[in-house]
């Protein structure tokens, strides 16, 4: 069924070109969260949206959803199915919402209503998109329990957030956002709340979603450990820009962005021994502070004068990589980080 | 009614800091946002940027000078009895004569030598017992606490017109027995208030800090707390200023307080219910009561949301 | 504020973790809670009516301390001067109240004829002041029941209109509209509101609960408009109610109010929260995300003002009372306070800080209801 609409509606399930996200400022003036930022997700895809914390990652699918933070504009394309969410009236976007798009937060904790049952929250949107009864909803609502793998399905319908653990509000969270069966699911951080053993249960219910279902993902995180076990393609962002994007194998074995080197340096590698983490120094620009230039420049390891002038535009590597530095870091060098752990050591 | 405004501000205020606060345990990236909209919200609302704070100073700035002034303003002597009884407003009387053939905008005049100073009066007294049980209680907790909450427990149980009509009661009605008995009323919501402030600081690092450094508790108190505890209790000032008019012209509207002849507003509206169809005996006194109130009420507001927002919810109402 | 207790979220003032005594306060309830004691919502109940009997029994200290309090003759302040020159009485008075005994056993005294429903004699009317109390509550709780309703009604309905609206106009406007509310006084808009819709325009009747010389309707809940529908009399109830209007009005005036701001701060609260966004994400209309997932979490705080409110409304009836000749609580008070008449200001005082604890007490209970997490952890 997917395939016949994506065949009537071609291209990619979601087309982002050239968003901008202005939030107002202290004294009103607007501040760009999010400048130009481009991506694509495919169906049956899981992309990984990766960067430190403030890097526009949550404000994308914010933004996509149409829940910006008040005062916040966005200007650009965001194609879902062809249709552009930005020129719907609000009541589109509303049928779109949690119907073809669906959104998993990041702390179930706070993201489950504490007064309202379980399959109150499950149903309630279930029976406003779609129209069903209240047997039906239910009904469709125990199935979702147990397609996440909640015990007792029928039960857990009538209790509270409160009375699961955190792994599984997440999964009744994911079960909530799976209610309108919906073509896109954003998924912001939804593992960084849980301790490492629910992470990995999270993520294969993912992988097993997108199997079973065809259902797209757009992975939100600052872990870069969670995109490679689950990603098809992953986008690195830092201060509102995308900077560096391609398969997951190749950002991930060949970064060719600084940043995206720098945090994959800071990622703890249970094969390499003894060395040492390298945290990136410094810390990312505030909203509406970048500098001039790559917003990255005063943190990179391989900047030159020039990081400073112009900004850099995504330029294609290969077909589907692309990077936003045209210094190549790995030009005459296996590794940034020996060099610079041997100059640390020295 | 004032009442209740007394004792639900901090009710609430103590209940409300106790609750958990789901929202507070979110993840470095929404936390951020929260952090940043909150710092952008308070750079917003500068206190003295608002046109509500501005219109409340201002009021205020009429109302003192008027107090300062008032003998040299007022265009007669407000106790004399010399002109026919209820005239109406006219180019000689602006706020027409009273029951007994007084001079009314004299009257209110002077009323602002009543209110004022003995509603600020009250206030401070009730801030300083209040602040003082309730950062000994809070700091030293113990029996201390015990017992100094559970006597605000018992004051705030009261409505406070009731209590303070039953203190006025067994005193005898006067206006320094008012102005005790608003004082007994007012100042468990001082107490409640900073004793939660204090609980939270005591388990702050600078406190702990200068603790390790050999502080003593009441060294700690003075130069730890203080400062940190001086907004807030400033803004409650500032909101019990309204409420401290409100009472005390209340208790004197209802006989207990200022007596005859005094120029006080209370007591000036009582006498307009005896004669309705000298509607403007009433009318202009409690029309200077409500203006006052609303002042210190639209200062108060604004002071408070200029706090941040977890002090300020401690003491909302 | 208080860091402890944050996770049952529902320590709200009157007792703080650890520091009552709680154990023995509800005696003969042994038996009854055995069961139930393992049940943590019962516990708290059970906890909360324990600190609301502490609570009165402080009350009542608080209140013999007031009489004894008062300078000069207990004798003379309780019986009024012209008993004193007949000794029986005031011997009478003095055996009964154990005048001569120390203090405690004086307490003890003043404690067991409270709890026969002795609350001493009325000096202004000579009679019990139990009974003259059960003349006057009801009329108050007729006016304060409107008032509430009136004041939920309007002060929840426009702090949800602020709320939503945060900042932009209406906000303002309202703003300022609840400022004004809490800084009228309300004996002066009772007599400026009877003056421009009763005395002038003519509208509406004011002063008292019926006209003068009408027959008030059978007593069944001692409510006029209530027993007047219950016995089919309807000019009764047009009239009664149509006199209740006015001071229900300017009652509910200051707690409209109080009542929107605590609207609007709690629904704030409420829409900040991950889950409300949550709920916007689902694409739910904004109606329902602000009915069910805003305004449910904020109708916790919103309910301790209401209950606080109701029971400061009953003696706050004080001031409106007086000026509209109602004959309820305020006025009784009133007069009382005014002739020094202790025992019957004592009684109004007791009275209303017993509503007070079971209003608390009720809104303990409704917190259950709406919360599941108190109901169920």
């Amino acid at each position: 069924m997917n395939d016949t609409i994506s065949a009537r509606a071609g291209g990619p399930l979601l087309d982002i070109r050239d968003l901008v996200v202005e939030l107002p400022g202290p004294d009103g003036t607007p501040l760009r969260a999010l400048d130009g930022v481009n991506l694509t997700v495919e169906r049956g895809e899981i992309v990984g949206l990766a960067g430190e914390s403030g890097s526009g990652k949550t404000m994308t699918a914010l933004a996509l959803l149409g829940l910006l933070p008040q005062g916040g504009t966005a200007r650009g394309e965001m194609r879902v199915e062809g249709r552009d969410v930005l020129s719907m009236t609000p009541r589109q976007v509303r049928d779109l919402r949690g119907n073809k798009v669906a959104m998993v937060f990041q702390d179930p904790m706070t993201s489950l209503h504490p007064m309202l049952s379980v399959g109150k929250q499950l149903t309630e949107h279930l029976r406003h998109h779609k129209k069903l009864g209240k047997k039906a909803a239910n009904a469709r609502a125990a199935e979702l329990l147990a397609t996440v793998r909640i015990p007792d399905p029928e039960q857990a319908l009538k209790r509270y957030p409160h009375q699961f653990s955190g792994g599984m509000r997440q999964r009744i969270a994911i079960a909530v956002a799976l209610a309108c069966d919906p073509d896109l699911l954003l998924a912001d951080e939804p593992t960084t709340a849980l301790d490492v053993t629910v992470q990995a249960g999270i993520l294969r219910l993912l992988d097993r979603l997108r199997r079973e279902n065809g259902l797209s993902v757009l992975i939100i995180t600052h872990d870069l450990g969670v995109m490679s076990a689950l990603a098809d393609r992953v986008s690195v962002m830092y201060a509102g820009r995308i900077a560096e994007t391609g398969p997951r194998a190749e950002v991930l074995r060949t970064p060719r962005h600084p940043y995206t080197r720098g945090l994959l340096d800071a990622l703890p590698h249970p094969g390499a021994g003894t060395t040492a983490l390298l945290p990136i120094p410094g810390s990312p620009p505030k909203l509406g502070l970048a500098p001039s230039g790559c917003a990255f420049h005063p943190r990179c390891p391989f900047a030159v004068d020039a990081c400073a002038g112009d900004r850099p535009e995504l330029l294609p590597l290969t077909e589907a990589h692309a990077t936003a530095c045209p210094v190549d870091p790995l030009a005459d060098r296996t590794s940034p980080e020996t060099e610079t752990t041997e100059a640390g050591a020295r | 009614m004032n009442a209740t405004r007394i004792f639900l501000g901090d009710r609430l205020g103590a209940g409300r800091g106790n609750r958990s606060d789901p929202g507070r345990t979110g993840a470095p990236d929404a936390a951020d946002e929260r952090a940043a909209r909150r710092r952008r919200r308070r750079a917003n609302k500068s206190p003295w940027r608002s046109p509500l704070a501005v219109t409340g100073l201002v009021i205020i700035g009429v109302f003192l000078v008027a107090a300062v002034f008032a003998s040299v303003i007022s265009p007669e002597d407000p106790l004399a009895q010399k002109w026919p009884k209820y005239q109406a407003p006219s180019a000689e009387h602006w706020f027409g004569t009273d029951q007994l053939g007084r001079d009314i905008l004299s009257r209110v005049i002077h009323g602002t030598r009543v209110s004022l100073p003995l509603a600020l009066l009250l206030v401070v007294l009730a801030m300083v017992i209040g602040t003082v049980l309730g950062a000994v209680a809070g700091y030293f907790g113990g029996w201390i606490d015990m017992v100094v909450m559970r006597c605000a427990d018992l004051v705030l149980a009261f409505p406070a017109i009731i209590l303070a009509m039953a203190v006025v009661a067994a005193l005898g009605p006067n206006l320094t027995n008012a102005v005790l008995a608003v004082v007994v009323v007012s100042w468990p919501t001082y107490a409640r208030v900073v004793r939660g402030l204090v609980l939270s600081l005591r388990q702050s690092d600078f406190v702990q800090a200068d603790r390790l450094l050999g502080a003593s508790g009441w060294r700690v108190l003075a130069v730890d707390l203080r400062p940190n505890l001086a907004g807030p209790v400033a803004v409650l000032a500032a909101l019990d200023l309204g409420n401290a008019v409100l009472l005390l012209s209340g208790l004197s509207f209802l006989g207990l307080g200022a007596q005859p002849p005094a120029a006080e507003w209370g007591a000036m509206v009582n006498a307009g219910s005896a004669n309705f169809d000298a509607w403007w005996v009433a009318v202009f006194p409690g029309a200077a009561i409500l203006l006052s109130v609303l002042a210190f009420n639209f200062l108060g507001d604004t002071l408070r949301d200029a706090l941040d927002p977890r002090t300020a919810r401690a003491i909302r109402g | 504020m208080s860091t402890s207790s944050a996770d049952t979220g529902v320590d709200r003032g009157t007792s703080r973790p650890g520091s009552a005594p709680v154990k023995g306060a509800a005696p003969g309830r042994g038996t009854a809670s055995a069961k139930r004691r393992s049940h943590p919502f019962a516990r708290f109940v059970l906890v909360r009516l324990g600190v609301g009997v502490l609570l009165c029994l402080g009350i009542t200290i608080l209140a013999f301390g007031l009489t004894h309090a008062v300078p000069g003759d207990p004798v003379a302040a309780n019986l009024g001067q012209r008993a004193l020159n007949d000794p029986a009485a005031v011997a009478a008075f003095k055996a009964k109240n154990g005048l001569d005994d120390s203090l405690p056993s004086q307490y003890w005294t003043y404690l067991t004829n409270l709890l026969h429903g002795d609350m001493g004699t009325s000096q202004q009317t000579h009679r019990p002041v139990w009974d003259d109390l059960g003349d006057k509550i009801p009329a108050s709780l007729e006016l304060a029941l409107a008032a509430i309703v009136l004041a939920l009604v309007i002060g929840v309905g426009l702090g949800i209109v602020a709320a939503v609206t945060r900042g932009r106009w209406p906000d303002r406007i309202i703003r300022v509209v609840s400022l004004a509310g809490v800084s009228v006084p309300v004996f002066w808009l009772a007599q400026v509101a009877f003056y421009v819709f009763s005395f002038k325009l003519g509208w509406i009747q004011a002063g008292g609960r019926l006209s003068p010389g009408a027959i008030p309707p059978d007593d069944i809940t001692g409510l006029y408009t209530v027993d007047s529908l219950l016995t089919g009399e309807w000019g009764t109830f047009g009239e009664a109610f149509s006199r209740m209007v006015l001071p229900a009005c300017v009652l509910a005036a200051f707690n409209i109010g109080v009542l929107t701001r605590f609207t609007r701060a709690a629904v704030l609260e409420a829409l900040g929260n991950d889950y409300v966004r949550a709920a916007r994400a689902k694409g739910l209309p904004e109606s329902t995300v602000i009915r069910r997932h805003a305004l449910r979490p904020a109708l916790t705080s919103i309910l301790t003002v209401a209950g606080l409110t109701f029971g400061g409304m009953l003696a706050g009836t004080v001031l409106v009372e007086n000026v509209l000749s109602w004959p309820g609580l305020g006025q009784y008070a009133y007069k009382s306070a005014l002739n020094l008449d202790l025992p019957s200001i004592m009684g109004v005082c007791l009275f209303v800080a017993v509503v007070y604890v079971v209003i608390n007490l009720l809104v303990d209970l409704l917190y259950g209801v709406i919360d599941p997490r108190i109901r169920l952890s």
